[in-house]
């Protein structure tokens, strides 16, 4: 249920994005969604792909520090308090967000966010047993496709 | 003092000790070997200079005259640590009026011990050159270094006291501040680094206040190195008179040499100090006039006397007589060091402790390079470190705390503000044999 996000360590000066999304792009390896969070001098792009143990080995073969975290990623209404209902779950449920971004696509009435957890398997656990889509690994390519 | 009535620069130099400070030089030679061969005796019982003494076959008697300085040992800021903190006091403890501190390359501070009889005589020196820079007894003097362990504050304080000026013990930092102090009370000297000159001047400017409208006219700046380039920039940027001078904390501080009104080298007091200039390889003489390392006996001290104390100073030695009329013997700037020893906005650092406080930070070392840089009127420090897979985090508040933790670690160590810069893999260079941690991009050879 949850999916494998490469980060990467990224100096804050033109051109840094390019070159590790060149290497795995020169490999065929599609991107299903990023997000970048960065200060004034360095980067963190978090990377969700399609083959992320090739785009790992084709990362730290150019020489780029890769991490692998796992990330939960799940379905919320497409409409004003969506989001909110979902949060609310996750704070009576006393998890911890440590960040969250917007997967690119919707799908139908549905939106999806990409959630790092602290404890990733009992979010997992907390958002199913609250009737909550969490969207697995081969449905989030399957839906890009 | 208003504008108006202000008197002009460079005021006829005065001599402060005549006695001492123009001593014909075999009086002044037979002086040092007199007490060269007390001070000998001072520090016979001393466990360190006891040991020394044995393993030479060296006694008072060894010393027949200034020449036979030479088969005296050695001593090192390594000796000093070996005896941390007071192993090397030649007088009883109780004996003691006063404890300063230097920054030591291990992270403790080495300390050193003055008597009152030391206190008395630092403040002699220090009055001596700031009489050759023109300071007169009616003058008030606004001293903006640090009060603390360090000696340049204490030093330079009791100095002035000591010609008899008034002092304003601003201590360092807070420009505005010092700004405030200076417009409000016109105080002619001003005492800091030559840097944190600049900074006061910057700092006017931003507040829309002249730089060279403020009062001071005097400028006594030592406690780093800088240039004659450095000089002119800060007379013309402030209208003032700049002096430079020299003193190490091992020695006594502030109080080794200073400048004269002919500002052609600084002049030692030599009837305290005995200074020789060798090549740090052979340890023999250098030339006369040849730059070498200055190595220090302090003839007078009783607390701590240094005997041949190697500064890892590099300088040359003058011995032609001066226009001032001085006998002493002079010195030029400090132009380097024979160790790796860097000094950030005064503060002595020595690369090995960067690594010291990186190696407490798991997976920072091995690359890493400390970049100083003088953007504008102050060093900055930034050390850049190498991401590893061991401190690389997909969370940013991590990577921050990481940052923040490497700058604290060199604060504790080094006793500086380090700009922490983490930089991608395999961006720093690398070396073969050993590696080059250090960038200096300063420029304060002359």
């Amino acid at each position: 249920m949850k999916l494998q996000q490469l980060s990467l360590f990224l100096e804050n000066r033109p051109g840094r994005l390019e070159a590790p999304l060149a290497a795995i792009a020169a490999e065929d390896i599609n991107i299903l969604t990023l997000s970048l969070a960065d200060t004034a001098q360095f980067g963190i792009l978090r990377l969700i792909v399609r083959d992320w143990e090739k785009a790992k080995r084709i990362l730290e073969q150019d020489g780029w520090v890769v991490n692998v975290t796992e990330v939960v990623a799940v379905d919320v209404l497409d409409r004003p308090g969506g989001l909110a209902a979902a949060l609310k779950i996750l704070e009576d449920a006393d998890l911890n967000i440590e960040y969250m971004y917007a997967y690119s696509l919707r799908r139908g009435d549905k939106a999806i966010l990409i959630f790092r957890f602290e404890d990733p398997d009992r979010a997992v656990q907390v958002l199913l047993d609250k009737g909550l889509h969490v969207v697995g690994g081969e449905e989030l390519i399957s839906s890009t496709s | 003092m208003s504008l108006a009535d202000r008197q002009p620069h460079s005021p006829a130099d005065s001599i402060w000790n005549p006695t001492a400070e123009t001593m014909p030089r075999a009086e002044l030679e037979a002086l040092q070997l007199e007490r060269l061969r007390s001070l000998v005796e001072r520090v016979a019982h001393v466990p360190f200079h006891r040991d020394h003494f044995a393993h030479h076959e060296i006694g008072t008697h060894s010393i027949r005259s200034l020449a036979d300085i030479r088969r005296l040992p050695f001593t090192t800021k390594n000796d000093m640590r070996r005896h941390h903190p007071l192993g090397l006091l030649a007088v009883p403890r109780k004996d003691l009026a006063r404890i300063h501190g230097s920054s030591g390359t291990t992270g403790k501070p080495t300390f050193v011990a003055y008597t009152a009889r030391d206190l008395d005589i630092w403040s002699e020196l220090c009055a001596r050159f700031l009489v050759a820079g023109g300071l007169k007894p009616e003058h008030t003097v606004q001293v903006a270094f640090g009060y603390g362990l360090f000696t340049g504050g204490f030093g330079l304080h009791y100095g002035i006291e000591k010609v008899g000026a008034a002092v304003i013990p601003a201590a360092a930092g807070n420009t505005r501040r010092q700004i405030e102090i200076m417009r409000a009370l016109d105080p002619e000297g001003l005492i800091c680094t030559p840097s944190y000159a600049l900074t006061i001047a910057d700092a006017a400017r931003d507040l829309g206040i002249d730089p060279r409208s403020l009062p001071i006219r005097l400028g006594h700046f030592g406690g780093e190195p800088w240039s004659e380039d450095m000089r002119r920039e800060i007379e013309e940027e402030l209208d003032i008179s700049a002096f430079n001078n020299y003193g190490l904390s091992e020695i006594i501080g502030p109080g080794v040499s200073g400048e004269c009104s002919a500002r052609d080298g600084m002049h030692i007091q030599e009837d305290h100090f005995l200074v020789e200039c060798l090549d740090p390889e052979t340890l023999e003489p250098v030339p006369e006039g040849e730059p070498g390392e200055l190595v220090i006996t302090s003839l007078t001290r009783e607390a701590m006397p240094m005997i041949r104390y190697r500064t890892r100073d590099i300088a040359r030695l003058y011995r032609e007589p001066c226009s001032c009329g001085r006998t002493t013997m002079r010195m030029s700037r400090v132009t380097g060091r024979t160790d790796d020893m860097l000094i950030i906005r005064g503060v002595n650092v020595f690369p090995s402790q960067i690594e010291e406080a990186l190696l407490r930070v798991e997976g920072t070392t091995p690359h890493y390079l400390i970049e100083v840089s003088r953007p504008g009127t102050l060093d900055e420090v930034h050390v850049k470190v190498e991401i590893h897979p061991e401190i690389f985090s997909d969370r940013m508040d991590r990577m921050q705390s990481l940052c923040e933790r490497i700058s604290r670690e060199i604060h504790t160590v080094a006793g500086i503000r380090a700009h922490v810069d983490l930089v991608e893999p395999r961006s720093i260079e690398r070396f073969v044999g050993k590696a080059k941690r250090v960038l200096d991009k300063r420029n304060i050879q002359n």
